[in-house]
């Protein structure tokens, strides 16, 4: 790839010259897509991001929020799609590498990871490879750095063969007199470069980030790929602690897409400031690296801190005790941003020119249609056995055993439930995570795909009791040059924005991949929303029931819109597998009340469970919820005289919004969702470890060892 | 006199140990390795992590850190020495104990909580159990394969230094309850004299009443046991 030709009439015109090569290259790079969200930002300012929580929102390298008066959590999300296809294990590693440091650069300690993977189909010898390189990358990183992975999704879905989807959030701890931002503060403070020396790889990684994956791309890009190295990373962020917890650093950004020349020229031009760098004082591992190379290399764990003149110093001896390389590049200026190399200037350009002067794309949109109604004839015991048993709805345990998700003694609640929660004792409350998207959903009905997504990630963090607080996305989408894909991200985001600002969750930052797009077509539209919400506390109801012989509670499900009206089918795993269509189910009208009222429910001491009803749809939830110690006799209310098809929709079908909760005080609950929700009581707990679900004249009968065998599906497979 | 956990670059594992030290009202402090163990050492905790990346071998490097001379005189001396994930790997490295930690039988990494059984109660790390108890605690490694030749691990098992072993909820050990591969499904041995032990679980992760089980509190317990004594 090159600067493209209007690009460069419009850097000539403003530099009145011709770009020298490193600006150019420069250009191309911070001009990408990948970097200035050239087809995306028109649409981003659909989404709010403001609330009196907010401290820092969308545009530096990760959001603040506060949840008190001093104590202040980081959120930030970002993508590595492409690095992951063309070396799984690297490139999901190196994911985990720069968000981390994007957490570093606000002066935040990270305390928690969330991964939602995204690969082809399950039985594909491809996709396979693929999830066990990319979970060990994210194993052999995360868990080095000593940061947990508490949370996260993988999804299986046809369209990701040619490109999977890598999608890592990280959240960090910090408050008030540690915050640190990407904002330049002051000409004659100096810039420093803490970490790794600088060698040849990861060049032009943006610009590879921004285009279609070719079809010999596992060959042809692999010198776009970084390798990290979690050693130095982790001093990284010991090293970080210290300077932070000392005062030294005015500003902070981590070197990611475009390397040094991004991460130089953006701290400066957020502060409307310059610079002045030296190129030939960074410090090297390969010999002989020419201006362009040590400018743009996306070598990893590299942080650049604007540090007044009396600490430069310290800030080296501190880098020298965590064993990390440490070099004065240059300082911050008044006028333009500049680099030198061996005395000849090679960039000279206004900053803020650079980093904000991409002309955005004005691109035509097709509205996708839903599709008609079209239901296959099927036998519910069969369904039953192929969605409890689908990759998409069965046990992640062989993916998240692989994390460490307990390292920081934090972690209340981990994986494998609704939501993970971490003690954030600086604060007295709980944190609940949940990351995800619904690749079914969103390619069905994007819009309405969308809205779900926000809504299950809000129902999994108030099935633990916690309310929103703030949300980030990666929005992932295919060639936005095709109107069909751009009318599908289109959808995405307006979806994702509307549920989120009725939640009251303000999207305080993100991330935009475009170009998932192959030989093999584009990916479907994929909003990967990072949601956290709050609780006092650290407990939360389990999603298993309890019983003794005598007392097995009620068990009721709230929120279903289905069993009154029409259950519609669509997007749901049932159709996915047995081939069929519908129109994607209606939402609720009030989803910021069914959410208050599920934390508060949830929190009330005469709930036992409560669990999240989503994929899969009410079978799944159920099957999830006995354990050997506990079954469930349920009946769900439908006629007797009801066909197959009906008793289906009733029991799978995906309507987010719902949760099962099993209760001593039904009335309560009752009178809790009364005008919120509709809430059926379906039966109660037993304690011997069955399940029995009657729907109409039918009923299906298992247990907890048959469904966990079930549920095994990606582990057999796998081990 | 305070416990020094011992920081070396890459430990992660070492801020755990200290919080839940503290919420024992254990006085415990972090050192870093190349500061040298601090002279009112009361005790030492070679934390987890994965020093140096565990780059050549895990805990192989940091075993010939300097720092770790001081720490072998001191066991000598009969300050208790703890040895936690990477730290029993450190442990095993620079022959505090016998044996070494190595690759797990699935090859991979795996973190979930397991089941051990308490073969002594007589040593600082026990007293807070009886033999045969059950505790819940959590494992989180891709090393912790207990390797040793069988006739050395006959003559550990004659003179009763195997600690902790894996086993069901009920007590039984066995291949199937042996979460990776280890050899008499061993969990954490003793060094020659009893203040010394290293295992992979985590004590320090199964402290905190607030997020989860504290059955590891009994092991983190022995340094104050070894205080009174001395």
């Amino acid at each position: 790839m090159s600067l493209a030709d209007s690009d460069r009439e419009l850097v000539v015109e403003e530099l009145d010259r011709d770009p020298t090569p490193a600006e150019a290259a420069l250009f191309e790079n911070l001009w990408s897509e990948h970097c200035a969200y050239r087809s995306s930002r028109p649409l981003l300012s659909a989404f709010d991001s403001e609330g009196e929580q907010v401290v820092v929102g969308p545009g530096d390298d990760a959001a603040v929020v506060a949840l008190d008066d001093g104590t202040y959590i980081t959120i930030g999300i970002e993508s590595h799609n492409h690095p992951s296809y063309v070396d799984p294990f690297d490139g999901a590693a190196t994911g985990v590498g720069g968000i981390v440091r994007d957490t570093l650069s606000m002066g935040a300690y990270p305390i928690a990871l969330a991964d939602s993977l995204y690969f082809g189909e399950f039985d594909a010898d491809h996709s396979r490879y693929l999830l066990e390189g990319v979970v060990e990358g994210i194993s052999h990183y995360g868990n080095c750095i000593g940061v947990p992975t508490v949370a996260g999704s993988v999804d299986f879905h046809p369209d990701y063969e040619g490109n999977p989807l890598v999608n890592v959030a990280c959240v960090g701890l910090t408050n008030e007199e540690r915050l640190v931002t990407a904002e330049a503060q002051e000409p004659g403070n100096k810039l420093v470069l803490v970490g790794n020396g600088t060698g040849r790889d990861g060049l032009g990684g943006a610009s590879f980030a921004s285009e279609d994956l070719a079809e010999d791309a596992e060959t042809e890009d692999r010198p776009a790929v970084q390798v990290g190295d979690p050693y130095t990373e982790k001093l990284l962020i010991e090293a970080n602690e210290q300077l932070v917890d000392e005062g030294l650093i005015e500003s902070a950004r981590d070197l990611g897409a475009a390397g040094l020349g991004g991460a130089s020229s953006e701290l400066v031009a957020k502060g409307g400031l310059g610079a002045e760098i030296e190129l030939e004082r960074v410090h090297q591992r390969e010999p002989n690296m020419n201006a362009l190379e040590i400018l743009l290399a996306e070598s990893q764990e590299r942080m650049c801190y604007e540090v007044e003149p009396e600490n430069v110093d310290r800030v080296a001896e501190i880098a020298e005790r965590f064993d990390l390389g440490c070099s004065v590049i240059g300082e911050v200026t008044e006028g333009n941003y500049t680099c030198t190399f061996e005395g000849e200037t090679v960039v000279d350009v206004d900053a803020y020119f650079l980093g904000e002067g991409a002309p955005m794309n004005d691109l035509p949109s097709e509205v996708p249609e839903q599709p008609e109604t079209d239901l296959p004839e099927v036998d519910l015991e069969d369904v039953f056995d192929a969605v409890v048993s689908s990759p998409n709805t069965a046990s992640k345990r062989w993916v998240y055993r692989q994390y460490d998700h307990e390292v920081g003694v934090r972690t209340s609640v981990g994986p494998g439930d609704d939501a993970a929660i971490i003690a954030v004792r600086e604060a007295e409350q709980g944190l609940a995570i949940s990351s995800g998207a619904a690749p079914n959903w969103t390619d069905v009905a994007p819009y309405e795909g969308a809205r779900a997504v926000a809504l299950e990630n809000a129902t999994n963090v108030a099935a633990k009791g916690a309310t929103p607080l703030a949300a980030v996305d990666c929005l992932n989408g295919g060639n936005p040059e095709k109107p069909d894909v751009y009318g599908g991200f289109t959808g995405i985001v307006d979806g994702l924005a509307e549920m989120c600002e009725s939640l009251s969750a303000p999207v305080v930052g993100g991330n935009v991949s475009l170009y998932n797009d192959s030989v093999a077509g584009p990916i479907p539209p994929t909003p990967t929303l990072a949601l956290v919400g709050t609780k006092d506390g650290y407990d939360a109801p389990p999603l298993s029931v309890t019983a003794d012989a005598d007392d097995g509670a009620t068990l009721l499900l709230v929120g279903d819109l289905g069993l009154e009206g029409e259950a519609r089918l669509g997007g749901s795993e049932y159709l996915a597998q047995f081939d069929g269509s519908d129109r994607f189910p209606a939402l609720p009208d009030d989803p910021a009340a069914l959410i208050e009222t599920l934390a508060a429910v949830a929190d009330d001491d005469a709930t036992r469970a409560v669990h999240d009803v989503s994929h899969g749809g009410l079978a799944v939830a159920l099957a999830e919820m006995v354990s050997d110690d506990a079954g469930l006799e349920v009946s769900l209310p439908v006629s007797e005289s009801a066909d197959e098809t009906v008793a289906a929709a009733a029991l799978f079908h995906e309507q987010p919004g719902r949760a099962l909760i099993q209760t001593d005080s039904p009335d309560a609950v009752r009178e809790a969702f009364d005008g919120v929700a509709p809430v059926v009581e379906l039966g109660s707990a037993t304690d011997d470890g069955r399940l029995e679900v009657t729907v109409g004249n039918r009923t299906i009968a298992t247990d907890a060892a048959a469904i966990r065998e079930r549920r095994e599906t990606i582990e057999r497979e796998l081990e | 006199m305070t416990v020094s956990i011992i920081r070396f670059g890459g430990s992660n594992c070492d801020r755990d140990a200290e919080r839940a030290l503290e919420h024992l009202e254990i006085d415990a402090e972090i050192v870093w390795h190349e500061d040298g163990l601090p002279a009112d050492t009361s005790g030492i905790v070679l934390p987890g992590g994965f020093s140096y990346g565990d780059y050549l071998r895990a805990g192989a490097m940091a075993a010939r850190s300097p720092i770790m001379a001081e720490v072998r005189e001191a066991a000598a001396e009969g300050t208790p020495v703890l040895g936690v994930c990477n730290g029993a790997q450190i442990g095993c490295e620079s022959g505090l104990t016998e044996g070494a930690f190595t690759t797990n039988e699935s090859a991979r990494f795996q973190c979930e909580h397991v089941y051990l059984r308490v073969e002594r109660d007589d040593t600082p790390w026990t007293a807070a159990y009886d033999e045969g108890d059950v505790i819940e605690i959590p494992i989180a490694h891709g090393e912790g394969r207990y390797e040793i030749d069988d006739d050395r691990l006959d003559e550990l098992e004659v003179e009763d230094r195997i600690l902790f072993r894996y086993c069901d909820e009920n007590g039984e050990t066995g291949p199937d309850v042996n979460p990776n591969g280890s050899k008499h499904n061993v969990a954490g041995v003793l060094g020659e004299r009893e203040t010394v032990a290293v295992l992979m679980p985590h004590p320090e992760r199964a402290t905190l009443p607030d997020v989860g089980p504290t059955d590891g509190q009994g092991i983190l317990r022995g340094f104050e046991l070894a205080e009174t004594e001395a």
